[in-house]
């Protein structure tokens, strides 16, 4: 099947690639998916605690191109996004942003699954939720 | 530096060799006839042609002419088998045997013939692929008509033990059809030593066109007989209607004379090559495995797992230069892993991480050094990116980790 540009260019390219610590305590962490699957995503957000901001958002995702583009680009778009802003983000958002088609749709929910994650890990680690 | 293209994937389909093309080509316009057509000249050219393809067919095989009926390919050959067998022998029982890592043209047709009232018995394989000659012994019954087991399995090039089990089929007054697909033409086949007695090919697996199969189906001792599935001018003897594809057997023919000299030599240069792309990749990378047995397999093909990497992702970072599958190529558009690496045992995960490699008559060792390198460049990219690849570093027991699986 072919790909559009975007998901190729963070295929290719992809943005905020790392590991933020998991023990750190401004840290939110979202793991999602199943390797039997063939998708596991790893979403991480560094909150500023005085903004509710987001500083910085790291990923690593096993799976499928459109399922690191799915990634890649929730990151970019988490960085600078208040938490309450974040959690807006929707999957189908991704899916017109990198023109997914049909059968990859499931990679743009399980993106938004991360970020959601991810923040509640961050909010139950410091007593928010 | 000039973008290569490199085609590892001839167990999808090969390359039409220009000396088939050639051959091929006095039967689209200066031979035009109709090899039925009895009357003239015209038909007479295309009937003799025939002829002549049928012979080069059946001497590849080992078997007479008389016993090759032309088809549009394997999966009509593997249909014209299934379906006329239990059409023809029903009185005789209604229990068939196959395997689970048959072709979806064997496993599907059985899934039919099921509706119809056939009992179908799916044997499965071990962690190396080959099926347990005991097990299959086992599961004969007074009402089994047929067994049908695939020469050479497309996704791990896997051999099944052919004598064996035509053994086990004479012993017990049974048919045995073999989906020869992937091993005619590459490696020593015939049915007849071999107690085979219906087998399906394909002219495109073998550097001829495509569109144009057949069915061995075998004269004497027994002498077999099929139901037609196709019905109208009662060609190929009354077993396959339709009027003769001329130039595609003309093709078929001449492949099959081409793989018939140059098999020997081919077998060894591929399995060199096969072997050096294994290598190549296992040295410099870790947690690679080969998938299938590897004493009993064809020379061209390898079927490897890289952990912690899926199989579509990886191929991403390459397809625009290397041609290859994930899974077997009629499944390729789907997300479910391979189901034949399902059925060796593998896990979901590794079966998510395998590619299959098939090398061909036109692979060159420059290709495979190419390969080795954009695929290792691919791993790494994809283990760099990997959170579970991270995780396996850090030592991190993967099977405790509690996954939300969805």
């Amino acid at each position: 099947m072919a790909y559009s540009e975007k998901v190729l260019d963070h295929f290719k390219h992809p943005k905020n690639v790392g590991t933020l610590d998991k023990n750190d305590l401004t840290v939110g962490t979202g793991l999602v998916g199943a390797p039997e699957c063939g998708d596991v995503m790893r979403l991480q957000i560094k909150v500023n605690p005085s903004t509710n901001t987001i500083e910085d958002a790291k990923f690593k995702t096993f799976g499928c191109g459109s399922a690191i583009a799915s990634s890649s680009l929730a990151t970019e778009w988490l960085k600078g996004k208040s938490l309450s802003d974040a959690m807006k983000i929707d999957n189908m958002d991704i899916v017109e942003e990198l023109a997914l088609p049909p059968v990859k749709i499931h990679c743009s929910v399980l993106a938004e699954d991360a970020i959601k994650s991810a923040i509640k890990d961050y909010q139950s680690k410091n007593g928010l939720s | 530096m000039s973008i290569k293209k490199v085609y590892l994937d001839n167990n999808a389909t090969t390359p039409c060799d220009p000396r088939v093309v050639e051959a091929m080509l006095p039967y689209f316009f200066e031979h035009p006839g109709n090899a039925a057509s009895r009357s003239h000249p015209f038909g007479w050219e295309a009937e003799s042609a025939v002829d002549i393809a049928r012979q080069q067919i059946a001497k590849l095989i080992g078997a007479d002419d008389k016993e090759i009926i032309f088809t549009s390919g394997a999966t009509e050959a593997d249909n014209l088998a299934l379906k006329g067998v239990y059409e023809m022998y029903s009185r005789k029982g209604n229990h068939i045997i196959t395997v689970t890592t048959e072709h979806k043209a064997v496993l599907d047709t059985c899934k039919v013939l099921e509706k119809k009232g056939a009992e179908v018995t799916y044997l499965e394989v071990g962690a190396d692929g080959m099926i347990d000659l005991k097990a299959l012994e086992s599961a004969i019954k007074p009402t089994t008509i047929l067994i049908s087991v695939m020469w050479a399995n497309n996704e791990t090039g896997v051999i099944q033990p052919m004598k064996e089990i035509g053994n086990i089929c004479a012993k017990h007054g049974i048919l045995f059809m073999s989906d020869a697909t992937q091993a005619v033409g590459k490696i020593p086949v015939n049915p007849r030593d071999t107690g085979v007695h219906l087998m399906a090919f394909s002219a495109h697996k073998m550097y001829g066109p495509k569109g144009v199969g057949a069915l061995y189906v075998s004269r004497k001792d027994p002498r077999v007989k099929v139901t037609a599935q196709m019905d109208g001018g009662g060609h190929e003897r009354g077993m396959r209607s339709g009027t003769l594809n001329v130039p595609g057997i003309v093709g078929f023919g001449k492949a099959a004379e081409i793989a018939q000299a140059e098999m020997e030599q081919e077998a060894v240069r591929l399995s060199n090559l096969r072997d050096r792309l294994e290598n190549g990749l296992k040295s410099s990378m870790e947690e690679v495995y080969i998938n299938g047995n590897i004493d009993h397999r064809m020379p061209h093909v390898t079927n490897m797992s890289f952990k912690h990497v899926e199989g579509e992702g990886l191929m991403m970072t390459f397809n625009q230069n290397i041609a290859l599958s994930s899974g077997s190529a009629c499944t390729s558009a789907s997300l479910e892993p391979s189901y034949v690496l399902v059925a060796l045992g593998l896990g979901d995960d590794l079966a998510h991480s395998s590619l299959r490699f098939s090398l061909g008559r036109f692979t060159t060792e420059e290709e495979v050094d190419f390969a080795i390198e954009a695929i290792r460049n691919g791993v790494n990219h994809m283990r760099d990116l990997s959170p579970i690849w991270e995780m396996y570093k850090d030592g991190i027991d993967l099977s405790t980790v509690v996954w939300s699986a969805h």
